[in-house]
Formats: C-alpha cells, structure tokens, sequence
C-alpha cells in the first residue's frame, strides 16, 4: 500500500488537503478553515482526509505544502529579517543606490542595511573589478547585528565567483548558521530587479523556517514519515531544505498549483485555468501541462523582481463578493468581498449581504445554505452577466490565438462561471475541482534550471544550447527527480542586442517525477 | 521650471511612448536621475529661446547595450568625466546640458547630469524619438559637428573623439563603447546657443511629461488622453492606427540590432485586416496588408490595449492585445535632408515617407 501522496494547500481562506492513491488518483479530500497557528489548521485537514481515506499513515510516501505564507510576510511586512545587502559592482552601479525603490516602511522592516563594494563582471565574463577581500569583510563584520545576507554581484548570472568569495567570507566571519542569499541562484540579467528579489529572500528565511516546522511537527505529531516537499511558483516542487534556503520561489505557489491540478484532473495540457476562490479569481495559462511564466518584471510588495512568476490575471471576483446595485441601475460583483465570513453573511446563509453565491442559489443552479434567497431576478441576470464579460475578457487575454480554447474551472467558486464561456471549446469542471490546488501541489514534479548569456564567438549555438539542457537536467535531478524522467519543459532564447560576437541568452528548464 | 522626482516619473513613462519601442529602459535612467536630484537638487530645464546665442552647451547620451545598462548601472562620475573632457577641450565649461534623444533610457539620464554639473538642462534633444545610432541627430541633419566628443567608462577611462563626419563618429565610439564593457557614457555634439535653437528639436522633455501624465491618469481611451495631452507641442495629432491581437513576433540579431517584425490580427473596426510593424530596435514602420500607413520618422508605438501602457520591442509577445499609436513628426524631423538621415529607405524599408496624418 506504499506510494499515497499528500497533498496540502495553505491559502489565506482555507486548508485544502486530498490523498492521492499509489495511481495518483484523488481518494480523499477536505477544505477546512485556515487557523492562526498553521500547523493546526494543518492537523485538522490531515486528519479528516487520513480519516476518509482510510490509509495508514505508514502508506504515504511523500507529502507537499503549498503555501502562500511568505507572500503574506511581504504584503504585511511581518516576521522579515534584518538584511546585510552587499553589491559587487563599484565603481560601477553607484548611482542606483540599493532599496532606492522600495516603500520607506518595507525598507525599513528589512533594516536599510547597504553597501556597495568593489567587484563584479562584464557580459562576457571579463573582471569589471578586482574583489577586495578585506573590505568584504570589515563590511560583514560592520553587519554583525544582521540576521541574514543578500549578495548580488553585476554579471553573476554569467560569472558567479565573486559571489561564491563572500559566501566564504560571511562563512568565516559569522559562522554557517546566517542564511546566505546569493543572486545568481535566485533571479536573472538585471541587477535590481535581482537584488530586490535576493534581499527579499534573504528577508523571508526566517518565516520559511516557520512554516517549514509547523508542516514538519505536524506530521511529526501523527507519525507520518514521507519525504516532505514545498510547491513552487513554476508549479513544480522544492525540497524543504530547498525552500527553507529559497522561500522567494513559493510566493506564487498557489496560483501555479491550482493550474497544474487543473491540468492533471481534466486531462488537458493546454488551455486556460479559471481558479475561482473565495475573493478573487486567477486566470492562468496552462502551456504543455504548466503555467506560462510572466515575461515581464513582477511587482512583489510594490517591489520589482525578476524570478520566474506565473503569468495571472486577478479578478477582484468570488464566491463572497458582494453584489451592489448602483444608482444607475447597472450591477458590479466584486471586488469587496465578505471572504471566509461567507456562511455567516451571505444571504443563503441568513446573513444580510447579497453575494456572487447568492445568485447562483436563487437561480436555483446550485443548492446552498440554509435558505433559497429572494433577490429579483433582472439583479440575478445583470449581476451574471456582469461576471460573465469579465471572466470572458480575462480568458481572451491570456490566450495566444483567436483560436477557441479549452478553458478548465477550478476552485471553490467554481459554479461562478458560465458553462458558455465565449472563446472556449468547452468549459471543463473537473471532479475534485474545488480543491485542484491541494492535487497540484501533490501531483507535481521536481525541476532545474539555468538562465545564461553565452557568446556564439567561441562555440555553436547547439554546443551552448547543449550545455545549457544538460545544466538543467542536472539541476532538475540535484532537486530530487527521477535520472530517467527528466524532460526539458521549456527553452527561451534571447538575441542580446549591441553585443559583439552574437551573445545570446538561454533559458532551459527541465522537470522530472519522483520516484513512486 | 524645475524638474523633481515626481516630473521624472512621468517623463520616464513618456519616453517610453517616445522610444517607439526602443531606446532602453528610461527606468533605470529616472532611478539614476531621482538619486542624483535627491543628492544634488532639483534640475532646472531651460526652452532653448531662453538660451544666450553664445551659451556653450554639450549633449549627453547613455550609449550601448541595454541589457548591459540594466546590469552594469553607471557609477556616477563617467558621464561628468566625458562631459569635463570636451569642457577642456574648449577651454570652457558648459552652460547646459541637452538630451540626444527624449525616447527611452536617454531621456532621464540626462537629468542626473545636469543634476550633478549644477546646471540647467535644455527642454530639447536631437532625435524627437529614440534612433539607434549617433549619426541620427537633427544636429548632424543641419550642419553641427559631433566632435569634439569623449565617451567614457566607470574606471575613468576616457576617449577623445575628433573624426571626419559624424557617421565617424558613432563608428569609433561603438567600438569604445564595446571596449568598455558594453555601455559608455558619450559627450558630443559641442553647440552655441544659436545652433541649439537652430537645429534641436525644441520642448520634447515638455512633450515626453505631458505624454507620461496622459497615460498614468487616462481615464477610458489613453490615445484620446495623448492626443489632448499634447495639443500644443510641435508634433501632428497623435491617432490610432489600428486595434488587435499579436499572431506573431519574429526576431533575429543582425550586425548587432535586434531586428523582427510583429503582426496584429485587427480586432473590432479593424476585422479582417491585419497590421505588420517592422522593428530595428526601434519600430520603424506599420503596414495594413500591403500598404504603409506609418514610416520612421513618425512615431509607431505599441500600446496595451487594456492597460494603455507602452509596450517594449523585447515584451512583445504572441496574443497580446495591442492598440497601435501613431504621431506625426514635427517638419523640422521631416525635412529632405532629414529623411536623407533617418527615411525609411536608410533603415532598409522600400518606400518612400508617407506623412502619418495622410
């Protein structure tokens, strides 16, 4: 009976678990309400779908959490740590001071602890300046008081020695217990953007760690010993060593695992996911069975970052959005929203607030609550309607052709949409599709990947891109998955404009299963 | 009038339009410009009418690769080290600083200059857009030298210039600039406020704000915000080209631009029609079906759809919804000698120049 998957999705609304059988197919599930302290919200929903299930604890082989734990650090600027930020780049990049974008207040919850020494590379990996080891190091000891580091130096995604020369330094200065956070391993070309992403994992290690323990007492409290794995924002999983060093990776772990869920219930490997929760709903796109990536710099707590992020549109519309009927008589839905009171104000409920549920049990298309409330039907059909045109204008933007698509519905909220959708082959609600996240999170694979500048000057397009699969396939199988399961997912290649000698910049990402 | 940083904001945004889909990230530039203002003080920008016609004024530009120049930031003193050779040079320090483009990174950038220098910069460039190269400047159009000119590096390298023609010029300094890492910070173009008036392109920096502010406050149509927004600049009245979705974006590298092509599928009033936007960097022409409806030097800009927001050659991306803006140029950018410099027949586009507005 060995190889049962657990599968747990933390969201700000609520705990979604499932467990998947040997054949990873759905055998239990449950949403309960998220709690204060994370880990019992945890127990609550590992029990009833343990209880369900009828397994055996010693049955489950590995377990994933998805949560949005970090993202709700940044967003309220609490439990971040204090970060010693040191560039590698002067005498160039001096006039860009670091954290000179960021909000005063999430600037100073991270400490305003800068410097900008000496070092750094040119494109083609020439040294821009020499490092200087001893001012590496009076500046770590000047940051004895911090509680971790970010370093970023200019060109490291294409050299990335220097770096690796103050980890060491950091090493002997403060011991190995300081986390480190080196900027070729979280972002790419574009040095701010990367170093606010590096700093803002740097920042986060300590409520990674926090959430790492809850979910790891958790199954400690119920003798449950699998091998345990965080969700990630490209929709494949980390270990929780790995997560615990990059917690900046699950910040859009949500979003990308209800995609894959939703992949893997309907079948379908390209389309378009609506996940409707509670408050808002996430339009995504599923290439070859994953989130499309966003192509352009993501805004994280008003901050730009340039790490891999799902493409999403949020739509400020859900099951508990309230309804409101303007003086005009035109209907809005959203994006005030009654969230997780629901069931005490919803007018099905006996509450007094009309909300998006409302509509859908005086239409008589789902059976809710404990009354059918008494809205006026032309209110029912505007307010529909009004639903409809936004989800359907949402849908028409993440596709990638006139074409009709699949479009696959997941979520709690799901009975929200339309059947009809315009643009769509077919509207798919899977079986278990209200909890698609908690299925992704446990159905997914392990992946590696590089993001490089090579010069064409000294070697072939197919040698760099070569090198740049097998860096990849490498990284995917160091991260856990299977040697002969690994499969590159996805190749970006950039002309890089001006540059001498055809440099070209590689994006390779490979992606493998675990081991049942 | 003095610029701050909440008036970089807008001319960042602004000079994004302008860049036409080119020119850099003016992000980075209005980050450099916002620390040195912070640092220095506000800028005070000057229409070139209130320049004396003996001022001495010396254009800055940010030049190279823009994905070096979102990595390698400049230090701070480079551009003050070309900007001071060439004042030695003369035998004089400079009254003014002008932009060499208001489309892109080199639209911001400037103001830190002026911010650092301690003098006032001129509401005006040479390119009335972003252009790729040195020799695309109305100063060379009418007759200004670019030398004496100096680019110089973050380590204090710097390089005197003194070349035949202009065209010289931008052939020596982008092997300089390749040398020095792949960005480099040039002074050129030394002018007398009379070749200022004569030659630039007047209120652009004016123009990039007034665009910027359009479309951060759009409220509905962001072109019909633009077109009111910039009623009393020298360029025609800004117009939709044409409305869709992107099928297409083709890319390649050629002698070290990036050049391609993305194609519309026409949505709504444009069903049934499809537009091609050729790109070198920059856009440099849109055609619906076979027929040119805009050509460099006018502005082809691509803007979100939804969002109003200018979208970059390097962003464009299959499925996009995509309105396409075009502005005529100001005469002076379209004269015979000026088409002779940047028509599109020089960017390789077999046709002649059709005014936008025709």
């Amino acid at each position: 009976m060995n190889g049962h998957r657990l599968g747990v999705d933390v969201g700000g609304t609520n705990t979604d678990a499932v467990i998947l059988d040997e054949k990873d197919d759905p055998i239990a599930k449950t949403k309960t309400p998220t709690t204060e302290n994370i880990s019992s919200g945890i127990l609550d929903a590992v029990d009833e779908v343990i209880d369900q299930s009828g397994v055996s604890v010693g049955d489950l082989t590995y377990v994933m959490l998805g949560t949005t734990h970090a993202t709700n650090a940044i967003t309220e600027r609490r439990g971040l740590n204090e970060v010693g930020m040191i560039r590698l780049g002067a005498p160039a990049t001096e006039s860009i001071r670091p954290l000179l974008e960021w909000p005063d207040d999430l600037a100073a919850a991270i400490g305003n602890n800068t410097a900008i020494l000496d070092g750094g590379h040119e494109f083609d990996g020439r040294q821009l300046n020499e490092f200087d080891e001893e001012q590496v190091r009076d500046c770590v000891r000047s940051f004895d008081h911090v509680d971790a580091f970010a370093v970023a130096s200019v060109f490291s995604p294409v050299r990335d020695d220097h770096e690796q020369r103050v980890l060491k330094i950091i090493r002997e200065e403060v011991g190995p217990d300081v986390p480190v956070s080196l900027s070729s391993e979280i972002g790419s070309v574009g040095i701010l953007e990367r170093e606010n992403a590096t700093a803002m994992n740097a920042a986060l290690t300590s409520v990674a760690a926090e959430a790492a323990n809850a979910f790891i007492e958790a199954m400690d409290e119920r003798d449950i010993d699998a091998q345990l794995f965080f969700g990630q924002n490209d929709g494949t999983l980390m270990a929780v060593d790995y997560a615990l060093e990059y917690p900046i990776f699950t910040v859009a772990s949500g979003p990308s695992n209800s995609v894959r869920g939703a992949a893997y219930l309907s079948g379908i490997e390209n389309g378009i996911i609506v996940d409707v929760g509670g408050t808002t709903t996430d339009i995504g796109a599923l290439t070859d069975g994953f989130p499309r990536e966003s192509s352009v710099a993501v805004e994280i707590g008003d901050v730009k970052t340039n790490f891999r992020m799902p493409d999403l549109i949020a739509l400020g519309i859900g099951g508990g959005s309230i309804v409101e009927q303007r003086d005009d008589e035109s209907v809005t839905v959203g994006p005030e929203s009654v969230g997780y009171r629901l069931t005490d104000e919803a007018l099905c409920f006996g509450g007094s607030k009309l909300t998006a549920t409302d509509l859908e049990a005086a239409a008589g298309t789902v059976d809710i609550g404990e009354t059918t409330p008494d809205v006026d039907g032309d209110t029912v059909s505007a307010a529909r309607e009004y639903i409809r045109t936004k989800i359907e204008r949402a849908v028409d933007r993440m596709k990638t052709s006139p074409e009709p698509v699949p479009v696959i519905v997941v979520g709690g909220g799901s009975i929200l949409v339309p059947d009809d959708l315009e643009g769509a082959t077919q509207v798919y609600k899977p079986d278990h599709y209200e909890v698609a996240n908690a299925v992704g999170v446990a159905i997914a694979q392990v992946s590696g990947e590089i993001d490089r500048i090579y010069s064409l000057d000294d070697q072939s397009r197919d040698e760099a891109m070569d090198d740049a699969k097998s860096e990849a396939i490498g990284n995917a199988i160091e991260a856990g998955s299977a040697e002969d399961s690994v499969e590159i997912i996805d190749i970006e290649e950039v002309p890089l404009s001006y540059l001498p000698g055809n440099a070209v910049r590689i994006k390779v990402k490979a992606a493998g299963d675990l081991d049942h | 009038m003095k610029i701050g940083p909440a008036a970089l904001e807008d001319i960042a945004l602004g000079a994004t339009v302008l860049g036409t889909g080119g020119g850099g990230d003016p992000h980075v530039g209005k980050l450099v410009a916002r620390q040195a203002i912070e640092e220095c003080g506000h800028v005070k920008m000057l229409q070139p009418s209130e320049l004396d016609d003996d001022a001495f004024v010396l254009v800055s530009a940010q030049m190279g690769a823009p994905t070096v120049a979102v990595e390698k930031l400049p230090g701070g003193p480079e551009p003050i080290s070309s900007v001071e050779r060439v004042e030695a040079e003369f035998g004089r320090a400079a009254d003014a600083i002008m932009p060499m483009e208001c489309g892109g990174i080199n639209s911001t950038f400037p103001f830190a200059v002026a911010a650092r220098k301690g003098i006032p910069l001129v509401d005006a460039d040479g390119m009335g857009r972003a252009f790729p190269e040195l020799q695309h400047e109305t100063f060379n159009v009418y007759g200004v030298s670019g030398t004496p000119a100096a680019v110089s590096d973050e380590h204090g390298n710097t390089c005197l210039l003194d070349t035949n023609d202009n065209e010289q010029l931008e052939w020596l300094a982008r092997g300089v600039t390749i040398r020095m890492g792949g960005v480099a910070y040039v002074t050129d173009y030394p002018m007398s406020g009379t070749e200022v008036k004569e030659t630039a392109i007047p209120g652009t920096m004016t123009l990039a704000r007034s665009i910027g502010r359009a479309v951060q406050t759009a409220d509905g149509s962001t072109v019909a915000a633009i077109r009111e927004a910039t009623h009393d600049s020298i360029y025609g009245t800004p117009q939709s080209l044409f409305e869709g979705k992107i099928v297409d974006v083709k890319r390649r590298t050629e002698g070290g631009f990036v050049v391609g092509s993305v194609m519309v599928d026409g949505l709504d009033s444009d069903d049934d029609r499809t537009m091609e936007v050729k790109f070198q960097n920059e856009n440099l022409g849109a055609r619906i079906d076979d027929k040119w409806v805009a050509t460099v030097p006018d502005l082809i800009t691509i803007l979100d759809r939804e969002t109003g927001d200018p979208i970059r050659t390097e962003a464009l991306r299959y499925g996009g919804r995509v309105e396409v803006l075009g502005i005529p140029t100001p005469e002076i950018m379209r004269t015979d000698a000026a088409l002779g410099v940047w028509g599109p027949k020089t960017f390789g586009i077999d046709t002649q120049f059709v005014p936008l507005e025709q």
